[in-house]
């Protein structure tokens, strides 16, 4: 350990070291922020004016405070929501929270709450052996574990100090509690020792200030590394109402206490006058005072302050910045993230310009950039931008209905309200926003509508909310490497969900050559890689304009296949078997062994109006909850400790809204399926006969499924669907089904009259619900269909859950999923059962189905049929596909290019 | 066994490489993911890496293997999400305890193969403790920057768990690693704290920040002074950087951690930075040849390697670490 003699000094973080030494003199602890100390901060806290309350945070800070005193005692305020709330702001606005924060309270439990959001380390405000030793150790405890150095005020059982020997009394016993029982850190020690007031007129007080000094002076003698801390505006309480006076006593007190070691001190430093600066006359009766020189020192300064006239110093924050011209200030205020004036000042630009979208376009923008500039150059950090954001958001806000107004006035050919809508989002595992937000600020004050998700934000939820608000555009941002696969995967779920969207790709760890290698050619849809604001605007006025959208999105696309082009020469790190190899390790069942279950009743069955009550018991309230944000299995999810709550109340309402849909029969659920012979011909294709179908027994189709070509560990088998049919060769006749079911009908219109209520709520319910119901139809079916029409589980038994668990026999992959990506195949299926012509469920061009709520896949009965992943398939099984199919390659490149290994 | 403290004084400590980059190498599947045990897991389970360690375990002890084969003193064990916070994306939140217990126990059984065969060069099993995917003192809304996603009550507990099942499966230290916010990493040392004074037991620790950008600042602001003086009420064994930035941009902020830190200095930096497809291409000797600033400067006591790194690059810093002198420093707890 480190030796007696060792200098160790009271260190403290903000955001920015503040070591306390020698040389440092004395810390300025900004006293503003107290609602104890400052009327106006504690009207502001009660009226929850919090972001007024902020300026004052700043204000001191930029006043010279080097630590900032954050008080919430009042009875009228809930302390300790109060202090958690506060500090969490001080946090978010760097140029305050640079400095440490004391978390002053007498309540333990706001300190605790304090000490649990701060993360640098701040000073405890007070503790004390007033309630005992134990407490007293308690809370020192607690207090090192948080990383906090603690004040204690010299108070003991007995009470407070209020003379010499009280004072090194109570600090001596403290001091050796702390350091050799808790094992506090004796730097991290900060002895109030209790200022209190002088010349009130009566005997005893004439000593405070000089007792305190000299307890001082004994306490950095005698206790090693400890500092000496007290609140300095009490010594010249009864003077209020004369502020010269109580300046040149601050002052002078301040001199002779520093002078005996005082490093610490809670003081207005606007209450402040230069001890040099004091009138000789009124300095030296004010000294009298303190250092209790002459029996009549206060009646001789009461006399003497008569005479000294009161005026209110200016208050010291540096506002010349406010005498500079506009865009200086508007520059000023957007790089330090200074909202106070930014109003005034868009007025004033404003008033000056054409018309107000000019403000954004020059003033605010000509900010903007420097802001951007220095970010880029290293010499802003993160949190400053968003706060520049800030800023930004609230002078588009106050422009907004002036431009608003102008367009009403002035309206331009083909204006709608909003030039377009556009998602932004920071992707999965990423917290980093700022490339994200400051691209956001810049198109929203271009007129777009954004619709920020914030960061950290799972593909699912972009997705959801891609659909929910119908947005033009979806813009992700990410800064760290693991974002650039998020970003992969949402082009992939948004080519999946067949979105038809630009996609726009930000972030310090995104590239061009990334997003033309791995983004773009996940989406058949314009990906665009935009690294700064500015070009944002203009990437996003082509895409979205009508003359130049077309042929914009087209240049786009062949822009990044050329630049693409230069890394296929590029060798590729993962390897793949030829489609030839992975067929002979195709997975292989013994057809001899096999047992082949023929159906009861082959052909073609349609569900026209099926009973909704039938398919409650099968619905699988998880996703459902998942939908929502709300995670958590069910029914365990409605017991959470912290989503259980919000889960039950959902939960009712869902119910309520089914009990509803079914008894008004808002939603209609058709089905159709058809069960048919079959044999898998040529490795992977799959045969299959309507020789059963009435009228259509010569016609027969064919389902091409895909195998894997993954290189994978010796022994395990590369699937295609086709593996689980019996093959020609094998002379069994086997058997295959397929289903379309959708519980979709109504919804549109349901949803449709709630949102023109604007009850979104219940429109996503209708539609959540809707999903489910569609699930829990294919769920119904594919058990109707094992234990009655192909009867080979005729006995089966299962749960609801071990139903969702998917403990069957047989499955029902559904094309567009992992075991069967290929959305033409849906084709066939309507071909075969004539889905559209017969229940009304038709395929977009992208081959969705509509209604939504709907779902679609074959039947595989043979009990070693099991789910799988195809992964990522190479161009030699593209090509044959194609040629089995009969379509060209090209066409099929695109429906498969999410699966088709980069070349 | 020799106290690792002693160790510390005599010469500079090789820590291993990334476990992930190593594990890609295996391009495990969804199902090889899944294993046996969680074959019907409803959720998809490729990319958790920590789950190798019970459906993999050979793999993960055999990345071990390979670094201490390289010459590392210290091996992370495969740990770095196995928090319930982290694991929340893969509703494995019941499975953390056995996720830090196995991969403690796995890492701890290789090193003692090693020390075993090299009783002069003991080998010893750092818990890895990462950051979860939430932070403490930052909103994720900017429209709302008082909110927090998470609470420092909840980061606590979440990290208690897997301190205690880290040091059950018998992790030598803990290292609290890869901090972008400061306040998740005072929530991890305080629940350290807690496990210590309940169990009456001493383990050292290791801290180790991330600054993440041209700022030299951590994710939530701080500088590297300010780091230090935030997490130095703990008794540590050693405070560091790592992630990030490649070796030579953390040079700078490892000579504030020298000159202001009573403890020992640690430093993992990637391979280089992520070149336009996210992968890190420094080779071996070029990052050794950037970590010989650190050595000739006398700014480390212990390195070794973050994203990108392998065992080539671990036998490539352990040659050049070998003959010379570690910082010196004041303090050991």
């Amino acid at each position: 350990m480190s030796g007696k003699n060792e200098q160790r000094f009271l260190k403290l973080s903000g955001l920015e070291p503040l070591i306390v030494t020698p040389e440092t003199n004395f810390i300025n602890v900004g006293e503003r922020t107290n609602v104890a100390g400052s009327k106006m901060f504690l009207r502001l806290i009660k009226e929850e004016k919090f972001e007024e309350a902020l300026v004052v945070a700043r204000e001191q800070v930029e006043n010279g405070a080097q630590v900032i005193d954050i008080n919430m005692d009042d009875g009228l305020i809930d302390g300790k929501e109060a202090m958690v709330k506060f500090l969490n702001l001080v946090i978010a606005e760097p140029d305050i929270s640079r400095v440490p924060i004391m978390i002053d309270s007498s309540k333990w439990e706001i300190i605790e709450a304090g000490l649990q959001v701060v993360q640098g380390k701040c000073v405890v405000n007070s503790i004390s052996l007033k309630e005992g030793e134990e407490q007293f150790m308690h809370q020192a405890k607690l207090i090192k574990r948080y990383g906090a150095a603690v004040i204690v005020m010299a108070f003991d059982e007995v009470g407070q100090a209020d003379n010499y020997e009280r004072r090194i009394e109570i600090a001596k016993r403290s001091y050796d509690v702390l350091v050799d029982k808790v094992g506090f850190a004796p730097e991290d020690i900060i002895f109030d020792l209790n200022i209190f007031p002088v010349a009130t007129g009566m005997d005893e007080h004439k000593l405070n200030a000089l007792d305190f000094i000299k307890a001082t002076k004994w306490v950095r003698e005698n206790l090693p590394h400890a500092s000496v801390s007290g609140g300095v505006s009490n010594v010249s309480f009864s003077f209020r109402g004369n502020n010269p006076v109580r300046e040149a006593m601050h002052s002078v007190f301040l001199y002779h206490a520093i002078k005996a070691g005082m490093n610490m001190g809670i003081v207005n430093p606007s209450m402040l006058e230069v001890y040099d600066d004091i009138p000789k006359d009124l300095l030296e009766r004010v000294e009298d005072v303190i250092l209790n020189r002459r029996d009549d020192a206060t009646e001789r300064l009461l006399d003497f302050a008569e005479s000294v006239v009161g005026k209110t110093k200016e208050s010291k924050i540096d506002l010349s910045w406010r005498e500079e011209p506009l865009q200086n200030r508007i520059t000023r205020a957007l790089v330090k993230g200074i909202d106070q004036y930014i109003v005034e000042d868009v007025e004033e630009a404003r008033l000056a310009a054409d018309k107000p979208i000019q403000v954004i376009e020059e003033n605010l923008m000509t900010g903007m950039n420097v802001v951007g500039d220095l970010f880029g150059s290293g010499k802003m950090f993160l949190p400053q931008v968003v706060k520049s954001a800030r800023v930004m958001k609230k002078a588009v806000a106050y422009l907004l209905p002036y431009i608003e107004e102008e367009k009403l006035l002035n309206p331009q050919e083909g204006d709608s309200d909003n030039a377009g809508k556009i998602l932004m989002a920071t992707v999965k595992g990423d917290v980093h926003d700022i490339g994200k937000n400051i691209v956001g600020v810049v198109l929203a004050c271009n007129n777009y509508e954004i619709v920020d998700l914030g960061v950290m934000v799972p593909p699912e939820k972009i997705i959801a909310a891609a659909i929910e608000h119908n947005v033009d555009i979806i813009g992700l941002s990410g800064l760290i490497t693991p974002s650039l696969d998020e970003m992969v995967h949402m082009a992939k779920e948004m080519e999946r969900k067949n979105f038809k969207i630009p996609l726009l790709i930000g972030g310090a760890t995104t590239s061009k050559a990334h997003t033309a290698v791995k983004i773009d050619t996940q989406y058949n849809e314009a990906v665009v890689h935009v690294n700064d604001a500015s070009r944002a605007v203009t990437v996003v006025g082509d895409l979205l304009q009508k003359e130049t959208s077309v042929g914009y999105k087209k240049r786009i696309k062949e822009d990044y296949d050329v630049f693409r082009a230069k890394f296929l020469n590029r060798s590729s790190s993962k390897t793949y078997k030829t489609i030839a190899a992975a067929r002979r390790n195709k997975f292989k069942i013994d057809w001899n062994k096999s047992e082949i279950f023929k159906p009861n009743k082959l052909g073609i069955q349609v569900i026209e109006d099926l009973d909704l009550n039938l398919l409650v018991p099968y619905i699988d309230w998880t996703p459902f909850f998942r939908s929502w944000e709300l995670h958590g299995k069910y029914p365990a999810i409605l017991t959470d400790d912290v989503v259980g709550a919000q889960a039950t109340e959902l939960f009712a309402d869902a119910k309520e809204m089914l009990k509803q849909i079914i008894r008004e029969k808002q939603l209609k659920a058709k089905g159709i399926f058809g069960l048919f012979s079959a044999n898998s011909i040529n490795q992977d294709d799959i045969n299959v006969s309507l020789s059963s179908v009435q009228g259509r027994d010569e016609e027969s189709y064919i389902f091409r499924t895909l195998r894997q070509q993954l290189q994978k560990r010796e022994g395990v088998a590369d699937y295609a669907l086709a593996d689980f049919i019996a093959p020609q060769e094998s002379r069994k006749q086997d058997y295959i089904g397929c289903f379309c079911v959708s519980t979709g009908f109504g919804t549109a219109e349901l949803a449709g009259k709630y949102e023109k209520n604007l009850d979104d709520y219940n429109s996503i319910l209708v539609k959540a619900l809707a999903d489910r119901l569609a699930e829990a139809f294919a769920e119904y079916l594919h058990k109707e269909v094992r234990m009655k029409h192909w009867g080979y589980a005729a006995n089966e038994e299962l749960s609801n859950e071990e139903l969702i668990h998917e403990s069957y026999k047989g499955i029902r992959p559904a094309p567009g999923y992992p075991a069967c990506p290929d959305h033409l195949e849906k084709l066939t299926i309507w071909d075969i059962l004539k889905v559209k012509e017969t229940i009304g469920v038709e395929l977009t061009d992208s081959l969705a189905m509509w209604p939504a709520a709907s779902v679609s896949g074959y039947y595989f009965g043979n009990p070693e049929a099991r789910y799988f992943g195809l992964g990522k398939i190479k161009e030699d099984q593209v090509k044959d596909f194609a040629d089995r199919k009969g379509i060209a390659f090209e066409k099929a490149e695109r429906w498969l290019s999410p699966n088709i290994v980069d070349a | 066994m020799k106290d690792i403290r002693e160790i510390l004084k005599e010469r500079i400590l090789v820590l291993d490489g990334a476990m992930g980059t190593m594990l890609q190498r295996y391009k495990f599947t969804e199902e090889d993911f899944r294993g046996e045990r969680f074959k019907d897991w409803k959720h998809p389970l490729q990319g958790n890496n920590d789950l190798l360690s019970l459906t993999q375990p050979e793999a993960i002890a055999d990345v071990h293997r390979k670094y201490f084969a390289a010459g590392a003193d210290i091996v992370e064990t495969n740990t770095f999400s196995s928090t319930t916070i982290a694991m929340a994306d893969y509703y494995m939140e019941d499975l953390v305890y056995e996720l830090n217990y196995e991969s403690a126990r796995i890492a701890k059984m290789v090193a003692d193969e090693f020390t075993e065969r090299e009783p002069n060069k003991p080998r010893f099993v750092a818990g890895s403790i990462g950051p979860t995917n939430k932070t403490a003192s930052m909103s994720p809304d900017v429209n709302d920057p008082g909110y927090r996603a998470i609470s420092f009550n909840e980061l606590r507990i979440a990290y208690k768990l897997q301190v205690e099942a880290l040091l059950d499966g018998g992790s030598d230290l803990l290292l609290v690693e890869t901090i972008f916010d400061t306040l998740n990493a005072k929530a991890a040392l305080f629940a350290i704290e807690e496990v210590k004074e309940e169990r009456n037991i001493d383990v050292p620790i290791m801290v180790s920040g991330t600054i993440t950008d041209a700022s030299g600042r951590t994710l939530s602001g701080q500088t590297a002074e300010a780091f230090l003086i935030s997490i130095s009420h703990i008794p540590i064994l050693s405070v560091g950087f790592n992630c990030a930035l490649g070796a030579s941009q953390l040079v700078p902020h490892l000579e504030v951690l020298a000159t202001k830190s009573e403890h020992a200095v640690s430093a993992h930096p990637n391979a280089g930075l992520p070149n336009a497809f996210g992968e890190y291409d420094e080779t071996p000797d070029q990052m050794a040849e950037q970590i010989r600033e650190y050595v000739e400067k006398g700014l480390v006591n212990i390195v070794g390697g973050c994203c990108g790194t392998t065992p080539e690059h671990i036998t490539a810093i352990a040659n050049l670490v070998k003959d010379f002198k570690p910082r010196q420093f004041s303090v050991l707890h």
